[in-house]
């Protein structure tokens, strides 16, 4: 439950030096795009910023968002924040389960009311019966805990986008979370998983400036989801040259070459991964050598295939192409022998004339 | 459905489907009304050699016009040229073609395809200048800036998504795909068949012509 105690004490207690945690600050500050004067505001509102209580709710997903968090290169800051948040209620991370769980949930609802964030993720079943957590459906839970919170957080493109669940043909009528609540600021981080730095990056930017971060059309927070993998891609100079890998063992993939033929969705997916990268900075997809499947843009899964680039068309043109081609040619040919029949019929009643 | 999904599934589908039944439906329309033979000794007895020689012949103006027509000439071959380059030349455009036909050649790297869209649309503009300064000259109607209009945009809307001037690189992809959709379906019932029936006009006026011993 909720204790009294600062992120500065718990920071303290892990042993985690005052520079590291300026450090932090600097770097929170600069991939949410603050500006740098804000950083001692910041480093004073963490270190004196109570333990906020957070529920998680976790609905048609994969736990994968949760594991990426969890599994984040630890330990680190990020973690850290993580652990510091009072995380009041999660499947995977809590001990309790049954009624004990079911009623950590509502007293902590009960004792932050109108304070608690709601971290959510996975998508939300509209056929109740095809998701349900204690004989609750995920559904009536959401719009119950979502009731009482200061904000929510749909972590992941289910969550933010109704995702792999929401997907053609949709058998469970999955939705995302900003379609069924409409009256709390609602930020997605969307990806699968998301960034974890994206993650508690918008928790951070909650607990020092006491609101939700700036986001784009999509809801995303604008520092993590600003720009296009594409735009800060490193093989983004092979894209201009025009050099690209045809398959993924040809020389162009062995020399790196850009992965835009190999339906890398880099150009149209807004997300950090090409500046931030994954596991302490080491990689990223398209860096691994497989393009970028533009896991944070909603209804990815249905957007053509994988290794479809982005430039095709998302038809099956062949036999289509085929039969206008014939309708074309039976009206050509309709029409110039219906005026061929015309000037005949012309023609002789003009002799008939004569 | 996010714009740039309508616009590469049914929308450029549609269009595609459009373009391929009205064009044949106007060649065919055209071309199955054909006159009977003339049936005349021809005047030439290489006629129809010299007849065809006009798909070619006609491609720059006859001499006493070259100074007359030195600006439009030298714009036009700059405007074909360029977008013939572009929209063959460029890799998502070569993507586009390959998922269409399967075929697929090398592209040219991006720099040079930029500057190429540039001059295309460069020349396009220097036409329309001229033809809006002359208009005795070409008794323009509505159709012909409409073609005008729906040529340029492609061009425009490509070079900005390029560019990422304007919308978001996906929305101004989608408006660059709409504005080609769009194209596509007005190409056939409007004078961008002159693409098809150059080659038949040519082909048909150094034919009766030559018949006739006269030569063009």
């Amino acid at each position: 439950m909720v204790e009294q105690s600062t992120l500065g004490d718990l920071l303290r207690s892990q042993g985690v030096s005052r520079r590291a945690f300026i450090k932090f600050c600097s770097a929170t500050a600069s991939l949410m795009a603050l500006p740098e004067g804000l950083v001692p505001a910041i480093a004073e509102a963490l270190e004196q910023a109570k333990r906020p209580s957070v529920i998680w709710l976790s609905f048609q997903e994969c736990t994968g968002c949760t594991e990426a968090l969890t599994r984040s290169h630890a330990p680190s800051l990020e973690s850290l924040i993580f652990d510091f948040i009072s995380l009041d209620y999660h499947h995977t991370l809590q001990a309790a389960s049954g009624r004990a769980a079911e009623a950590a949930r509502e007293r902590a609802m009960e004792e932050n009311q109108g304070s608690y964030l709601v971290l959510v993720d996975g998508s939300i079943p509209r056929v109740k019966a095809y998701s349900t957590i204690a004989g609750i459906s995920n559904l009536d839970m959401l719009i119950e805990t979502a009731r009482g919170a200061a904000g929510l957080i749909a972590v992941g493109t289910c969550a933010a986008y109704g995702g792999l669940p929401a997907a053609a043909p949709n058998p469970t009528d999955a939705v995302a979370v900003s379609d069924l609540v409409h009256d709390k600021p609602i930020v997605n981080v969307p990806g699968c998983p998301p960034l974890p730095i994206a993650i508690t990056g918008v928790i951070a930017h909650y607990l020092t400036l006491g609101v939700l971060p700036e986001l784009d059309a999509l809801g995303r927070p604008l520092a993590f989801f600003g720009e296009t993998i594409h735009d800060r891609c490193y093989r983004r100079p092979f894209y201009d040259r025009g050099l690209f890998a045809e398959t993924f063992d040809d020389e162009g993939a062995r020399k790196g070459w850009c992965l835009y033929k190999l339906g890398c969705k880099g150009p149209v997916a807004y997300n950090a991964c090409a500046n931030v990268k994954w596991n302490q900075g080491v990689s990223f997809p398209v860096q691994s050598g497989h393009g970028c499947i533009g896991c944070s843009e909603p209804s990815f899964w249905d957007n053509g295939g994988i290794y479809e680039s982005i430039a095709r068309g998302q038809f099956g043109t062949g036999p289509k192409i085929a039969t206008a081609a014939l309708v074309g040619a039976a009206a050509g040919a309709g029409a110039a022998l219906l005026a061929r029949n015309k000037k005949e019929k012309k023609a002789a009643a003009h002799s008939a004339t004569e | 459905m996010s714009l740039l999904e309508f616009a590469r599934g049914p929308a450029i589908h549609w269009s595609l489907i459009i373009l391929v039944a009205g064009v044949i439906w106007r060649l065919l329309g055209v071309l199955v009304l054909t006159r009977g033979a003339d049936l005349s000794r021809p005047r030439d007895a290489f006629g129809n050699f010299k007849g065809y020689r006009t798909v070619f012949s006609r491609s720059w103006p006859s001499g006493e016009f070259t100074t007359a027509t030195r600006y439009q000439t030298i714009m036009a071959y700059f405007f074909h040229i360029a977008t013939l380059i572009v929209v063959v030349g460029i890799t998502p455009h070569i993507e586009f073609i390959q998922s269409l036909t399967g075929a697929s050649w090398p592209a040219l790297p991006n720099a040079l395809g930029v500057a190429i869209g540039t001059i295309a649309l460069v020349s396009l503009i220097a036409l329309i200048m001229r033809r809006l300064s002359k208009p005795k000259v070409y008794c323009s109607n509505i159709g012909d800036y409409i073609t005008w209009l729906l040529v340029a945009t492609p061009l425009v809307t490509g070079l900005m998504a390029f560019a990422h001037i304007g919308p978001r690189y996906e929305t101004m992809l989608a408006i660059h795909i709409l504005s080609v959709a769009v194209l596509f379906v007005w190409f056939p019932f409007s004078k961008l068949m002159h693409s098809f029936w150059f080659i038949f006009s040519r082909a048909q006026s150094g034919l009766s012509y030559a018949h006739k011993g006269v030569r063009i």
